[in-house]
């Protein structure tokens, strides 16, 4: 057989090999938690957040996107529920970043200030402020999917990040940390 | 007379009865049916291989309804479908629109027809062509030659 020939039926091994490679590849980093392929790219990134006005809790005052528009330093608005599993998992982290002087401003989705009351009652209140969307309409103009979610925003007031699901300390180490030096 | 004027009083009746309501929202059936296409295109965020249309999750429900209340405020298809897009990015879309960052995938088909084509000719530019027919000196020496 002369070279030419064995390339050619060299190919669709090296094709098989190559594909394997990346497929084992992508499973590794699911199973990792460094790749996410039903995360999604949030059209928000490099924007400011849409025009909205939501009431507080408890007879506090809530807060509105003009509030949004130039805070001292980075801060993070985070999407939350009393009815949410993921969110208690992350409770711990968001007290530990709140306890480093990041601020964070509390978003309720979908819930009663009651239920909002207890929740941060038994799992810490990490909140700057505190918002109530009950409809959950503001979150759909946000481009929200679901409980927990975290964007960050930076002094001038756009956001350049959004993560969706509970934060730990993987996703603080690797996006949000780095992130927080480049814009503060 | 009085015939007609009992046709007109049931009219009302008629058009009631088309009327559908769907996730709590009234509307008429063809409206009905064009928030179903609408729907039927966009992709449930929760359930991400359903559609806004088919899911259950409490978030397609309520884009099922804001569909149906820009329907009934006659916004048109293509706004709807716009304002999901600036919310959720082209990912809602079921079925992508051609842009640059889907321009590959489009492509790819044709790519590969064309990869296949040259395959093809590369295959016949390197075939070896058959050789002329033996003349008769040369069959008597062949022959010559395997007898031996």
């Amino acid at each position: 057989m002369d070279t030419r020939r064995k390339l050619l039926f060299a190919a669709p091994f090296f094709a098989a090999v190559a594909s394997g490679a990346g497929f084992y590849t992508i499973l590794r980093r699911m199973q990792d938690e460094k790749y996410d392929p039903h995360a999604l790219p949030s059209p928000l990134i490099g924007h400011k957040p849409p025009a909205f006005t939501l009431p507080g809790i408890n007879n506090q005052a809530g807060f509105s996107n003009t509030d949004l528009l130039a805070p001292a330093r980075p801060m993070l608005v985070n999407w939350f529920a009393s009815w949410c599993v993921p969110c208690v998992e992350e409770a711990p982290m968001l007290g530990a970043l709140a306890k480093s002087g990041l601020p964070i401003w509390g978003i309720a989705y979908q819930d009663t200030p009651g239920a909002v009351a207890t929740y941060l009652q038994e799992y810490g209140n990490p909140f700057t402020r505190l918002a109530n969307d009950a409809s959950g309409l503001t979150a759909i103009n946000w481009g929200f999917y679901g409980v927990p979610e975290t964007y960050l925003i930076d002094r001038q007031g756009i956001v350049r990040w959004r993560w969706a699901g509970a934060l730990d300390a993987d996703v603080v180490a690797q996006n949000l940390t780095p992130l927080l030096n480049r814009y503060s | 007379m009085r015939r007609l004027l009992i046709l007109l009083a049931l009219l009302p009746g008629i058009a009631l009865a088309q009327m559908v309501t769907r996730d709590g929202i009234t509307l008429t059936a063809p409206q009905e049916q064009r928030a179903e296409a609408i729907g039927q295109q966009l992709r449930c965020l929760v359930c991400q291989n359903e559609s806004i249309e088919d899911s259950s999750a409490g978030l397609a429900k309520q884009l099922r309804v804001i569909i149906r209340q820009q329907v009934v405020a006659g916004t048109s298809s293509k706004d709807i479908l716009r304002y999901m897009v600036q919310r959720y990015g082209i990912f809602v879309l079921l079925k992508p629109p051609l842009s640059r960052l889907t321009l590959l995938l489009y492509a790819s088909p044709f790519l590969a027809l064309l990869i296949g084509f040259l395959a093809a000719w590369a295959a016949r530019k390197n075939r070896v062509v058959a050789s002329p027919p033996l003349n008769d000196a040369e069959t008597t020496r062949l022959n010559e030659l395997l007898e031996r």
